[in-house]
């Protein structure tokens, strides 16, 4: 926070102090406006076809999305978030946007940019969205841009949509997934991202891809499992982090310790996620129909003051989850929690192989594990930790 | 622009006054406003007094006399927080002055 006169502070939406230890009851609040997509890439979660009628059907309504906004911003919400699938597909898009914007609530906006239009880029320059709008890229050529993209002549609109972008001035950054039919684009990927004014840093990536939110589509999930990174590649990728060592040493100091038997051990429910038909999630990608709540029958309000807290109390059954998750002190590097374990098994409490393996190769990479040992049978663990804590310490002051 | 207090000055219809956690939070709306796009503001207690008495009828001495008054304060420190904190906001383009009031 910074104070630029006796009267005014200026802060930014993440900056909690000025609360001074009382926080509203929600900061963001994600709202999946649908689930269709204009593109149906090969490793996505959750798209839906663009014309799909069912899905279309049962979206939500411009006034039921106002409701939930009001509802968010009566609570304190400082920020919403409009995700799909692709919510440019939403013809009331511009209108729940101004409508959010109004209510004092600052903007993130998911998107693939094929459908941005001279008419939306003149609204986002006047009325800025306050955060930085996300970018979904799919290569940097119209061929392998629209191999992902399972869209033919999709590059050249994403490429005319991010020239508006460019040309209103709007601030916006690039993200890509790491697909092993991009990897020869990487590098020319990157120098042109550099070129964007508002990236400040290298694009994200993902690559550890969710398996589909809905478990609507094994034969997807088979190619979705199949495009993933390998837990080798994971690592290369983290360790290629400037001051990897340094930020791990001081993520380990505060995020290992055995989980025990508590199964949500992350933010899941201290925020929502709203689903395309009204549903409030603990997490977006928690569609489990026992950790969801519908908001045409209950209050946003009483989600998350009274329905949320006592979901986060599920404690686990899955013997193997008690004998292995639970005890284990990678729970810092390892990205199993009940939403992982839902998309993979359908339960919340089965161990995520997948995810287990990245976690062991990573605490490898660090030091922490030898070359057969199992993390949840490792007694000394603090040790091991303080040890590691201690050494990237000192191994980040000399590196650059 | 010099802020003086016969001027009778409006918050802007580009900014969004939210008070949440019993604190006064402004938001930018429109390009422009504040310093960047992506930044909030809050006020302090007298901030926020002031801010509340920003209808575009009242002058700003009258606002100034009404605080002293509250506050139980000196008018001349009033005056100076007054002019002070409505010379920021209009830096800001986050308070206007009333045209019929501006100097010519």
């Amino acid at each position: 926070m910074d104070e630029v006169a006796n009267y005014v502070q200026k802060f930014k939406p993440h900056e909690f102090r000025i609360w001074q230890g009382k926080k509203p009851l929600l900061s963001q609040i994600d709202i999946e406006l649908t689930e269709r997509c204009n593109n149906n890439c090969l490793h996505c979660c959750i798209n839906q076809p663009e014309h799909d009628a069912d899905a279309l059907s049962r979206e939500m309504s411009t006034d039921f999305v106002k409701g939930i906004v009001t509802q968010a911003a009566a609570l304190g919400c400082l920020t919403v978030r409009f995700t799909g699938g692709e919510p440019l597909l939403r013809s009331d898009l511009a209108e729940l946007y101004l409508f959010a914007r109004r209510l004092g609530m600052q903007v993130i906006l998911f998107t693939n940019a094929r459908l941005i239009t001279a008419e939306l880029a003149l609204l986002l320059a006047k009325y800025p969205p306050g955060r930085v709008v996300e970018v979904s890229v799919y290569g940097i050529t119209p061929e392998s841009y629209d191999r992902v993209a399972g869209h033919d002549g999709a590059f050249a609109e994403f490429h005319r949509g991010v020239d508006l972008l460019l040309q209103h001035k709007i601030p916006f950054i690039v993200k890509s997934p790491k697909l092993n039919i991009l990897k020869d684009e990487q590098d020319a990927f990157e120098v042109w991202a550099a070129t964007i004014p508002s990236m400040d840093k290298l694009p994200g990536y993902s690559m550890n891809f969710d398996l589909r939110f809905r478990r609507d589509d094994p034969l997807k999930n088979a190619r979705i499992a199949k495009l993933r990174a390998t837990p080798e590649e994971t690592v290369a990728v983290f360790s290629r982090t400037p001051h990897y060592l340094k930020d791990m040493g001081q993520f380990c100091d505060k995020f290992m310790a055995p989980p025990g038997d508590k199964l949500f051990n992350c933010g899941a429910g201290h925020g929502t996620c709203i689903d395309a038909y009204g549903n409030a999630q603990l997490c977006l990608p928690l569609r489990n129909e026992a950790t969801v709540v519908d908001l045409h029958e209950v209050p946003l309000k009483t989600a998350l003051e009274k329905i949320f807290p006592a979901m986060r109390e599920i404690k686990a059954t899955n013997f193997d989850y008690l004998h292995r998750c639970a005890r284990c002190f990678l729970k810092g590097l390892c990205e199993q929690c009940p939403a992982k374990s839902w998309m993979e098994h359908g339960t919340l409490d089965t161990p995520v192989e997948y995810l287990c393996t990245i976690a062991h190769a990573q605490a490898r990479c660090l030091g922490l594990l030898g070359e057969e040992e199992r993390a949840w049978e490792v007694q000394d663990w603090k040790d091991r930790v303080a040890s590691f804590v201690h050494t990237s310490s000192s191994e980040g002051n000399t590196s650059t | 622009m010099d802020i003086t207090l016969d001027q009778i000055c409006v918050t802007s219809e580009d900014v969004v006054a939210r008070v949440i956690e019993d604190e006064l939070i402004i938001v930018p709306l429109a390009s422009g406003i504040g310093d960047m796009d992506d930044e909030l503001y809050t006020m302090n207690e007298t901030g926020r007094a002031i801010w509340s008495r920003l209808d575009g009828e009242k002058t700003l001495q009258s606002i100034a006399d009404d605080l002293a008054e509250e506050f139980s304060a000196a008018p001349e420190v009033i005056e100076k927080d007054l002019l002070g904190l409505i010379t920021e906001l209009v830096r800001r383009k986050m308070v206007i002055v009333h045209k019929e009031n501006a100097p010519q």
